[in-house]
């Protein structure tokens, strides 16, 4: 009889390092399980690219042509490609937490919570699960912008930052679902929630029109609302010829930041979701 | 030495107490029964004890490690079978034993070895690449148990475990819970509200009602206190309850039994 790993309880000694390593580890754990479902059945990607296709190719199409959003030296489409992008990533992570809602459901929730992982792992896990999901998206968007003209930057570092910034906002916005979850508890109303917490987040962005057209109090809540910087460093990164206003540097680190507390607060609430 | 112990174990929900000053304790080895109808309690001990949820007042050790102050060291001598099926049924048979491998932490060189003998082992070799989805309940339950093989835990808390099955599945499922008692030394503590499972399966057996313990013993000896011939356990809970088995429980619990052996169709 072996009992290796499970043996001792090693928590006390663990060293800080390997706390982070083990948070490493088990993040990557959940991250592969939803690679492997992704694998198993691959449609949902495809249904989901088909509402950027029609923004991109209706809405964007349409405004090019009416020049009625000042868009400095871009042509229209050019600087809503990215936030076509920022906005699908928003609208699979948004939902995420739904996922969380489900698994508690049918149980398979508790034996994660019951597996010695730490919990931050587990709300790592579902944010780059998200993240995954969402380079699908940005697959589809670069398709759809290359077919459509649009002049995308081909340097390999800045598509490399691309994904950075796509995965940063997928995690984002999936560990404020899980949140979110944790405290509505049930599919019906965090349904309820989910769709109108969409709308404000991206229409209260730079997503589709530069901060600077909007009303004073528009303009406050769109510098407090994260898809704006994941949109900004995209447009600097994705376009050539296009500019980050904030700098991609500042719009990562805002990110990063916003995840890791999004991160803290989600670790300590989402495991009341079995209560 | 006694590898789970509660002591005054109580959980308060609003106004009532679902599980009520709750003392016992479990020796390395057995496998322990917590006998109930729905909305005993059962459920709720076993949240408990699996730190899922704290409990109100009291507390319980496992392991020698307390359950909420050091709950990671709890987690990682423990595991849990939930009542509901809980395997990924997006996910092949193999594939859920895989991630469970690694979040338990079972090194690498054994991982492959000890799926392939756990699969083995719950006649579920041949259906390791299908999706679980496609499982029957009694499949989904077997892999659940080739889990814990895979993981060995030193406790493992099973929640009705045969609650849905047919009874040729039942039979096949307490067979297996046998074996990990044996060949690895599991602890087992498990609920159910079957007395030919406790009367079966248990080396010692505790009867709650409505969230508190009557009585605690060995099968044999809880029969035999009734002092009546060929008493059956069925009558050591009567008389211990003032009820019957079969009654008792809320909407909810029952809601959720139901759901769970539709999907064991």
């Amino acid at each position: 009889m072996t009992h290796e790993g499970l043996g001792a309880p090693r928590a006390a000694s663990d060293s800080a390092g390997a706390a982070v390593v083990r948070l490493v580890k088990k993040t990557l754990v959940i991250a592969e399980l939803e690679v492997r479902k992704l694998r198993h059945d691959a449609t949902e990607l495809v249904t989901r690219a088909v509402q950027p296709a029609l923004w991109l190719l209706i809405f964007g199409q349409v405004f090019t042509r009416v020049r009625a959003i000042p868009t400095g030296n871009l042509r229209y489409l050019d600087f809503m490609a990215p936030g076509i992008l920022a906005q699908s990533v928003l609208f699979i992570a948004i939902f995420y937490g739904i996922a969380i809602i489900w698994e508690r459901d049918l149980g398979i929730l508790h034996k994660f919570l019951v597996s010695p992982s730490p919990r931050a792992a587990l709300v790592l896990g579902k944010a780059l699960s998200a993240g995954v999901r969402s380079l699908s998206q940005a697959a589809i968007v670069y398709l759809l912008a290359l077919l459509l003209g649009v002049r995308l930057n081909s340097n390999p570092g800045a598509i490399a930052l691309v994904i950075c910034a796509v995965i940063l906002g997928a995690a984002f916005f999936a560990t404020l679902s899980l949140v979110i979850a944790s405290l509505v508890k049930t599919r019906e109303r965090f349904m309820g929630i989910g769709q109108i917490m969409t709308m404000p987040l991206f229409f209260a962005s730079n997503a589709i029109y530069p901060i600077a057209i909007m009303p004073g109090w528009l303009q406050v809540v769109s510098h407090a609302n994260p898809l704006t910087y994941e949109v900004d460093a995209l447009r600097g990164l994705m376009i050539s010829g296009g500019s980050a206003a904030y700098g991609v540097g500042p719009d990562l680190g805002i990110l990063v930041g916003a995840t890791a507390v999004m991160t803290l607060i989600a670790a300590r609430l989402f495991p009341r979701v079995v209560a | 030495m006694p590898i789970v112990e509660t002591r005054n174990l109580s959980k308060r929900y609003g106004s009532s107490l679902a599980v009520k000053e709750l003392t016992l304790s479990v020796e390395s080895g057995e496998i322990f029964g917590l006998l109930g109808p729905n909305g005993a309690g059962k459920s709720t001990t076993l949240k408990m004890l699996t730190t899922l949820i704290p409990p109100t007042s009291g507390g319980a050790l496992v392991g020698g490690c307390d359950i909420v102050r050091q709950a990671n060291a709890v987690r990682r001598i423990i595991g849990y079978v939930p009542q509901l099926l809980s395997a990924d049924g997006a996910l092949s048979g193999f594939e859920n034993l895989l991630i469970f491998s690694k979040l338990y932490e079972v090194p690498r060189a054994q991982r492959r070895a000890r799926i392939e003998e756990a699969l083995e082992v719950m006649g579920l070799s041949e259906f390791a690449r299908k999706l679980v989805r496609t499982y029957s309940g009694g499949m989904i339950r077997r892999l659940e148990i080739a889990q814990a093989m895979v993981y060995r835990p030193k406790v493992l808390f099973l929640d009705e475990p045969t609650v849905g099955l047919d009874p040729v599945a039942r039979q096949a499922v307490w067979e297996r819970i046998g074996e990990l008692r044996t060949a690895y030394g599991m602890t087992i503590v498990l609920t159910t509200h079957y007395m030919e499972e406790a009367d079966d399966l248990c080396s010692r057996v505790g009867i709650l009602h409505l969230g508190e313990m009557m009585a605690l013993g060995t099968p044999a000896e809880l029969k035999a206190s009734l002092r009546v011939p060929d008493a059956t356990l069925d009558d050591v809970f009567v008389n211990f309850a003032g009820t019957s088995l079969q009654t008792g429980g809320s909407y909810r619990d029952t809601r959720r039994a139901r759901r769970t052996a539709r999907r064991l169709g």
